[in-house]
């Protein structure tokens, strides 16, 4: 009798509990949106929104402020990226889940994993000290001389090769996010039913039959999770690409260009920002880059949704 | 009964350790002079027990900081003019000097070799000279075999005072600049490739072939890069080293009346390097008492400290400079008293 009494208190103290800790996250995402509009609300008079978006210029001497070169490193790097990561993480996911040998599968799913749980910064120092330098004396290069010399795809090698460029940066975004990918399209292709995969290869399926046409429709929506994880990352990453983009405010159509993207700009410039026209332009690239995250995932989660739906029938 | 009377006697001397801790001094401010601050924070410490605590989080970071009274000092590489100051009501002196030297990576050309002008530097930072072998260049070095290479151009991809340094002596000595891109922490780059603070731009220069960039001396020794000699304004080439940027200081017009607003770039001196330019300090005009407690630090490092800074490649203030910030001080009552 006692228990059944102290039951009811017990489940509305947890109610309450849980309901303050959501309630909690929704506000601080909701303050932290306040905070971003109210210091770059100068900035937002001074330039408006369209005029700011596609203002490429950026010079803090003349107060004059843009934030289109930001918003076109980002755009760039973050497409650039995944397209490197998808098709190795898928492979490395396939290699793990079908092809490799039962005794390597542990060593390098972990050592995949590790990938992940490298900070940042060296990411990015490894990329300064190590790649850059290699992308700089023979990568570029190279790339220069085949792929420059064809009329229209050669616009994107143009350039002295420093390895302080878009493709560098992108490089070492897509090595970052590999693992992320990677790591849910195998769970993902490991949950594919036995009974499937045998059914295949007794009607004479091939290895990449199976999983071509069984294993990755069935893991299709992980695979797509993945990626938008992936996605939400590569948006968002600072220190990895900070050192090796150079940050120069412009549009440029050559990979092998320096450029900028919204972070960069945020971490490089935001501690010597003295005027408060600068300060709230930086906030105002920030606001940008909260809503721009915000509408991406939100696409893609729809998508993934609307995937699931039609899976369902 | 044994646990409890260690812990009464652990409780106890960590008690005794924070009242024999002394007061502390809260500043924050510009990273160029957080070296030399700290190790004078140090001996300063050992001698008086007075703790000094400096966040090197930027001269923007120094600057809010002070107007909010957050902190007893900022530190700031760019000086504010004295509207400013008095919009702010804030009191502004330097304490440290620095130089700032372009280095090139020109395979065969050491350090000390390569000759350059204001106007030089100009046009290849505006992206007009773009080969090594150009006319110009040739000229200020005819015995220099210069190879016709594309200059890669490095600058500062964040904020800096170093770049406000080098940006004011474009500026100052060439009209061209000011016009087209101006002076300030961060500017708007015609040319080059950004590294992120002296670090990057050193680690740039020192592995691309045929660029040119600029750091703070220190860093151009430490790092072993091949600085150059520059024309000053009084027609000598001279060389970037402790004497030419104690001349700079020397020969500068520190005026206190405008609170030291000055940039020291193309110091009037035989001997001065052109490139130099103070780190300052920010204090409360209200807080006479604190302000104070900061100027017994600044005048025991003024007289002490000198050996310090020369040996972290820094360049102490001269004495005349040093005396006009004691009359500052007296006039303003914030001297601190013995």
């Amino acid at each position: 009798m006692k228990k059944l009494k102290k039951l009811p208190f017990q489940d509305i103290f947890f109610g309450i509990i849980a309901f303050s800790a959501s309630f909690l996250v929704l506000s601080l995402i909701f303050s932290t949106v306040l905070v971003l509009y109210n210091e770059s609300s100068l900035a937002i008079h001074r330039f408006g929104i369209i005029n700011f978006i596609l203002t490429e210029e950026w010079d803090p001497v003349r107060e004059i402020f843009g934030a289109a070169a930001s918003l076109y490193g980002t755009l760039v790097t973050t497409v650039l990226s995944l397209l490197f990561a998808i098709p190795i993480a898928i492979g490395i996911a396939i290699f793990l889940a079908e092809v490799s040998p039962h005794l390597l599968k542990t060593p390098i799913g972990i050592a995949i994993e590790m990938l992940a749980a490298i900070p940042s910064i060296i990411y990015g120092m490894w990329g300064l000290f190590t790649l850059a330098p290699i992308m700089g004396n023979y990568i570029e290069p190279a790339l220069q001389n085949t792929l420059g010399k064809i009329p229209v795809i050669g616009k994107l090698f143009e350039g002295t090769p420093t390895g302080i460029d878009l493709l560098t940066a992108s490089l070492v975004l897509s090595i970052m996010i590999i693992p992320f990918i990677a790591s849910i399209a195998r769970d993902s292709l490991n949950l594919t039913p036995n009974i499937m995969k045998e059914s295949a290869y007794a009607l004479g399926a091939t290895k990449w039959d199976v999983v071509k046409d069984i294993m990755i429709p069935y893991a299709k929506l992980g695979i797509y999770g993945g990626i938008v994880l992936a996605l939400g990352r590569a948006l968002g990453e600072t220190m990895a690409v900070a050192f090796v983009l150079g940050n120069n405010h412009q549009i440029t159509l050559s990979l092998l260009d320096a450029a900028a993207t919204i972070t960069v700009t945020l971490a490089n410039e935001f501690t010597e920002a003295d005027s408060d026209i600068y300060l709230s332009s930086l906030f105002y690239l920030a606001l940008i880059l909260f809503v721009l995250s915000f509408v991406i995932l939100a696409i893609a989660k729809f998508f993934l949704l609307k995937a699931e739906r039609g899976y369902s029938r | 009964m044994k646990k409890i009377l260690n812990g009464i006697v652990a409780v106890g001397i960590l008690a005794s350790s924070t009242a024999i801790a002394g007061e502390t001094i809260n500043g924050a401010g510009a990273t160029f002079p957080y070296p030399v601050y700290s190790a004078w924070a140090y001996q300063y410490y050992k001698e008086t027990g007075v703790k000094l605590n400096y966040q090197s989080i930027g001269s923007g970071g120094g600057i809010r900081q002070i107007r909010n009274r957050t902190v007893d000092f900022g530190a700031s590489d760019a000086p504010l003019p004295p509207k400013k100051l008095d919009e702010y009501r804030l009191y502004q002196f330097p304490a440290i000097i620095g130089g700032v030297v372009p280095v090139v990576n020109i395979p065969g050309v050491k350090a000390g070799q390569l000759k350059l002008d204001a106007d030089a530097l100009c046009h290849i930072y505006l992206g007009e000279i773009k080969y090594w072998d150009n006319s110009h260049l040739k000229e200020l070095n005819p015995n220099l075999r210069l190879p016709h290479k594309k200059i890669t151009v490095v600058h500062r991809s964040d904020g800096s005072g170093t770049t406000a340094i080098f940006t004011h002596y474009l500026s100052d000595a060439c009209p061209q600049w000011k016009e087209k891109v101006g002076a300030g922490k961060a500017v708007n780059w015609p040319v080059g490739i950004g590294g992120k603070g002296n670090e990057g731009v050193a680690n740039y220069v020192k592995r691309l072939k045929y660029s040119i960039g600029y750091v703070e001396f220190a860093y151009a020794k430490q790092n072993r890069l091949a600085y150059t000699l520059l024309k000053n304004k009084a027609g000598n080439f001279v060389a970037p080293s402790i004497e030419t940027f104690k001349s700079a200081g020397a020969t500068a017009n520190f005026d206190p009346k405008k609170h030291f607003y000055l940039w020291m770039v193309n110091a009037p001196g035989k001997n001065a390097w052109p490139i130099a330019g103070a780190s300052f300090i920010l204090e409360a005009r209200e807080k006479k008492e604190a302000d104070k407690k900061v100027n017994k630090f600044f005048k025991w490092a003024f007289e002490n400290g000198d050996e310090i800074a020369i040996k972290l490649d820094y360049v102490p203030l001269p004495k005349e400079l040093k005396e006009k910030i004691y009359k500052y001080w007296k006039e303003n009552g914030i001297y601190p008293e013995e």
